[in-house]
Formats: C-alpha cells, structure tokens, sequence
C-alpha cells in the first residue's frame, strides 16, 4: 500500500471511530432519557431539591445586600438573583459521577461490567450524565420562571455572551467530570475516596463561586481560584451570562476550560493505566 | 495451537487482617497487619478452539480469579496468560471485543429499562452494524425463547428470566470465547436445563470455546468432556470427565432388590462389577438390579478431599 493510501485508511479508521463514538454517546443519551421518563416524578423530585441550595443563598445574600444599603461588594439583589437562578442551570449542568458513585459500583461489580467493555468507561459516565441534562433541563425552566418573577433578577447580558455561556456550561460539565473522575480512580488505591471527595467540596465551596460570587471573598482566596479549576465550574459560566464581560474575557474564560480538559484528559489517560492495574474486583 | 494459553499464572492478594473486639480495633490504627493470599498459585493448562472445559472447584479455590484474568480485569502477580493471540490484562479493544464473561450473580443490563434498551446500547458500545445486530439479537432471543421478557423492565424478572436476557446481552457481538462463571446459579432445573442447551447450542453454532464454572455438577456433565479442578489456587486435574472419575472412584455401586424386599448395595472395584454381578444374580432370586458410576458430585468430593496435584 501506498503511503497515501495508509494515510487515507488510518483516516478512514479514525472518522470510523469518531462516527462510532458519537453513536455510542447518542445511542447512551438516548436510553438515559427513556429512564427519566420512566422516573419523571422523580426526575422532578430531583430538580426542585437542586433549586433549595441556591435559593437559600440568594435570599441571605439578598437580605444582606439590603441591610447593608443596597448592596455589598458592588452587588445588588438583582445582580444576586440573576447570579443564582443562574447557578441552578449551571449546577444541573455540571452534576456528574461522584466518588461515592465509584464506591457504589465497584461493591456491586459494575464496574468490572465496565471493564469488560471495549470502550473507555468515562466516556459511558459522560454520555449518560449528559443525557440527564436534557431532561432536567426542561423541568427546570418553570421553576426558573417562578424564581424571577419572585426575585426580580438583572442581567446584562450580549448575544456573544449567551452563546459563550452555552459553551461554558458543557465547559464547565467536561472539567467537573474529568476532575472527579480523577478522584473516584483514588477509589483503586483506597476502599474510601469518598472522604477525599468530601475534602474537594469544601474547596469547591470556597473556590468555585458556589456558595457565593468569588468577588466576595478575601483577596488569597481569589488568587487562589484563578491558579485552580474549580470556577470554571461554577463562577465562569454564571459570571458570563450576566457580568457584562469583555469579549475578551469571555474567550480567554473558554480557553481556560478548554486547558483543564485537555490537562484532565490526559492525566486521565496516564492514572488510568496504572490504576486498573490496582482493580482487585472486590465485590463480585 | 491453543485458545487460551496459561502458564504459571498467579495472583497475589494482600489483604488487611485483625481480630474481633475493640482492642483489637484500637491496635490497627497504630499497626495494620496484612496477609497475603495466594488466590491462584502457579496454575497452567492450554485450551483448544471450539472446547467446553469445565473449570471445578470448592468455594475459595481461585476459580472466579482465574477468569477475572482471563477475561483482563485483574492483573496476574505471576506467570504468562494469552487469550486468542492477547495479553488479556493489555485490555486491547480488540480482544475485549472477541470475550466475554457471564457472572451468574451479576446484573450488567440497565435495572430500569427494557433489556432491548441495553441491547441497543451493546450494539453501539461493540460498533455492531446495525442489520448483524438486528440478526444476531433476533436469533439469540429465538434460542432461548424470551421474545416476551425482553419487553418488560430489567427489575421487573426474575432470577432466571434475567439471566437468560443477561446471556443474551453478553452474546450479542458473537464471542468466540466464553467465560461463564455459575451461569445457573439459583436457578431452578427447568432454567439450568435451558441455559445449558443454549451454550451448547452457542457452542456447536459458533465454534466458540467455552470455560464454565458450576457447582451444579449436572451442568458439567451436560456440556463439558474434559474438565480442570482447582483447590487453594492449585491445579488438582486437567483431563477428560470420565478419566477424573475413573482416577478418583475406581469403583461402581451395585443395587439390588430382592424378592423377599431386601436391598443389596454393594460397592465394587469397576474391572469386578461384572463378575460380582453374575454372582448376585446366582445366589439371589433378584427383582430388580442397577450398576451405576459413583454420582460425580461424590468424585469431586473426593478430588477436594484428596487435595493431591495431578
């Protein structure tokens, strides 16, 4: 064969591979949607309890924004309430597999199911927390009306903007699951990750702006959360949709994400080799 | 040449070990203690394409382990293991597109949905084009005759009926090798008979190559003419069926009814069996006579209890 010609087949064979991949995360999708309509009432359960967490913040913010004046750190309710309806969406998008989930499965053998697959197990966890998007999604957006109407919320947003948020939140989807797909394989060294995991959430609670803006917080905690990845998880998303950000800032934000993928991915790709090879199958 | 090809295969477990009681408790905290268990130790033994060998063993014999590394989802300690050309612990796609491993107590199908659903989801995951999956699936599920069950949520079967769908799942992308870990394990014997008519039917079909673990013995003697048995990791015997009962029971049971309602049983070696039956017949008015094998449930005892390496 031609070198022309392996090229062409080792083309063939990688858009054979692209095509299959993308059928296997539709054909996943798919079957995640069926089962949340099997469960809708719970899907539904599930959607108004991921509403409880911000709401509680944005009515303490809010309270203290108008104790203080009108606002506190630059921010008003509106800008407040923008900023956690916001989180909810964000938040439905980047729910993904947890250690917890890791321990769960490898005490009921599904992840040797996995292992016996000849396909990447994350990319299984990826297609399936996707497809819960899709449906949580829908759920949400009464809910989401009910909350502005209640809370009155500001948002300064731009086309470019909603366009870049649209990205971000599958971003941030992306960097939050690799990250704890990293943690969960501490699972094959130790019969516990989840204890590290509960040390990740405190971080993520900090650094994230999940518990609250990252402009509120003290100065060594901002720093901080610019060398990590965690509020491109939370505060990046939410941020880009009502800041008012640059179209600068918006594309280096993307770009950010994009390095933590790529970064994730590949450590990923070097931790899993050695880890499996720890796999004691327990369980089953 | 061989299928499966395992030398010295070992595998090591080190495993954390105290005694009951709080002090005990308190102790581990400042000093752990660790055993190591030697789950599969040095075992080997060559399997031919298109075989059904059944793989024998007490409870804590290595079985299981050994399929895990046969199938490449533990990693051996020791020694040298090739399935159909593969490392299996390599976990290449394409041999793990080649196996498969059936654990009768596992569930590896969507617990919600439909089993088609989670067919679906194996055509996609194994790359199966879309009218050889559509065949194979309908033909599979004609076999063993669940065209009915594979409608109904996963949750919603039985033991049995979930593990004829859960057989039919791991088939789907036509393996030529089968690891079956206790296939029928509690299912009842109408069940087992069905699941083992169809992996002889998979097998004369296919040409797949079958390793089998069971405790219900009637499976092994249903599909496999040559069995391996292990016991505390140790390879016991690797030979034919019958050659492992003539090994370990020399002998044949003789029952006989008599006609004043007495029952005879005499225990005989197998070279005197005839003669001790014609001698039966002429000093007895005899109403009725059977000349049995030992059950091979009573061999394998046997082999556990001989513990000796062939």
């Amino acid at each position: 064969m031609s070198a022309t010609g392996a090229a062409a087949g080792r083309l063939e064979r990688r858009e054979g591979r692209v095509r299959s991949l993308a059928d296997y995360y539709a054909t996943t999708m798919r079957t995640t949607i069926q089962r949340n309509f099997q469960y809708r009432a719970a899907t539904y359960g599930y959607t108004i309890g991921m509403v409880a967490e911000p709401t509680i913040y944005l009515v303490v913010w809010s309270t203290i924004a108008r104790g203080e004046g009108g606002s506190i750190g630059g921010l008003d309710p509106g800008h407040f309430a923008a900023y956690y309806i916001v989180w909810t969406l964000v938040r439905i998008m980047n729910i993904t597999f947890t250690p917890y989930g890791w321990e769960w499965r490898i005490r009921e053998g599904q992840l040797s199911g996995w292992l016996l697959k000849p396909i990447h197990p994350i990319h299984y966890d990826i297609a399936w927390f996707a497809g819960q998007k899709l449906p949580w999604l829908v759920m949400y957006v009464p809910i989401g009306v009910g909350l502005s109407l209640a809370f009155h919320p500001v948002f300064h947003t731009s086309p470019l903007s909603v366009v870049v948020f649209l990205v971000a939140i599958w971003g941030a989807y992306l960097v939050r699951s690799i990250g704890l797909w990293l943690l969960g394989m501490c699972t094959f060294w130790t019969t516990r990750g989840s204890a590290i995991f509960e040390t990740y959430l405190l971080a993520e609670l900090l650094l994230s702006g999940r518990l609250l803006p990252l402009q509120l917080m003290p100065h060594w905690s901002q720093t901080l959360a610019a060398v990590l990845p965690f509020k491109w998880t939370f505060y990046f998303p939410i941020e880009a949709l009502i800041g008012g950000y640059s179209t600068g800032t918006l594309l280096r934000g993307l770009g950010f994400q994009l390095l933590w993928i790529a970064a994730g991915a590949l450590t990923v790709k070097v931790f899993w080799r050695v880890s499996v090879r720890h796999y004691s199958a327990v369980g089953n | 040449m061989p299928l499966v090809e395992v030398s010295g295969l070992t595998k090591v477990f080190r495993v954390p070990e105290r005694e009951a009681g709080m002090r005990a408790a308190t102790r581990s905290l400042f000093r752990r203690q660790w055993r190591e268990v030697r789950a599969v130790d040095g075992i080997s033994f060559a399997i031919e394409p298109g075989e059904v060998v059944g793989f024998l063993g007490p409870n804590g014999a290595g079985k299981t382990t050994t399929l895990k590394m046969l199938s490449g989802l533990l990693y051996p300690t020791g020694g040298e293991l090739r399935v159909l050309g593969h490392v299996p612990s390599g976990r290449e796609r394409e041999y793990l597109r080649r196996m498969t491993l059936v654990m009768g107590n596992r569930n590896q199908l969507q617990w919600d949905l439909p089993a088609l659903d989670s067919f679906e989801l194996n055509r996609a995951i194994y790359r199966l084009p879309r009218d050889d999956f559509a065949r194979t699936r309908d033909e599979l599920i004609d076999l063993l005759d669940i065209g009915d069950l594979v409608r109904k949520p996963v949750r919603q079967l039985s033991l049995g009926e979930r593990m004829k769908v859960e057989v039919v799942g791991s088939l789907l992308h036509l393996p030529q090798v089968l690891f079956l870990d206790e296939p029928t394990i509690g299912l009842d014997v109408t069940m087992q008979k069905r699941i083992r008519a169809f992996v002889a039917d998979y097998n004369a079909r296919y040409g797949a190559t079958v390793l089998l673990t069971s405790h219900y013995m009637a499976d092994v003697e249903a599909l496999c003419r040559r069995v391996i048995v292990i016991h505390h990791g140790q390879l016991l015997f690797d030979g034919a069926l019958a050659a492992l009962t003539h090994r370990f029971a020399p002998q044949k049971t003789i029952e006989a009814v008599l006609a004043d309602g007495e029952t005879i049983r005499l225990s005989v070696p197998k070279e005197e069996a005839s003669a001790a039956t014609a001698r039966l017949l002429a000093e007895h008015e005899v109403l009725d006579l059977t000349v049995e094998e030992p059950p091979i449930e009573d061999v394998i005892e046997r082999v556990f209890a001989s513990g000796a390496p062939a």
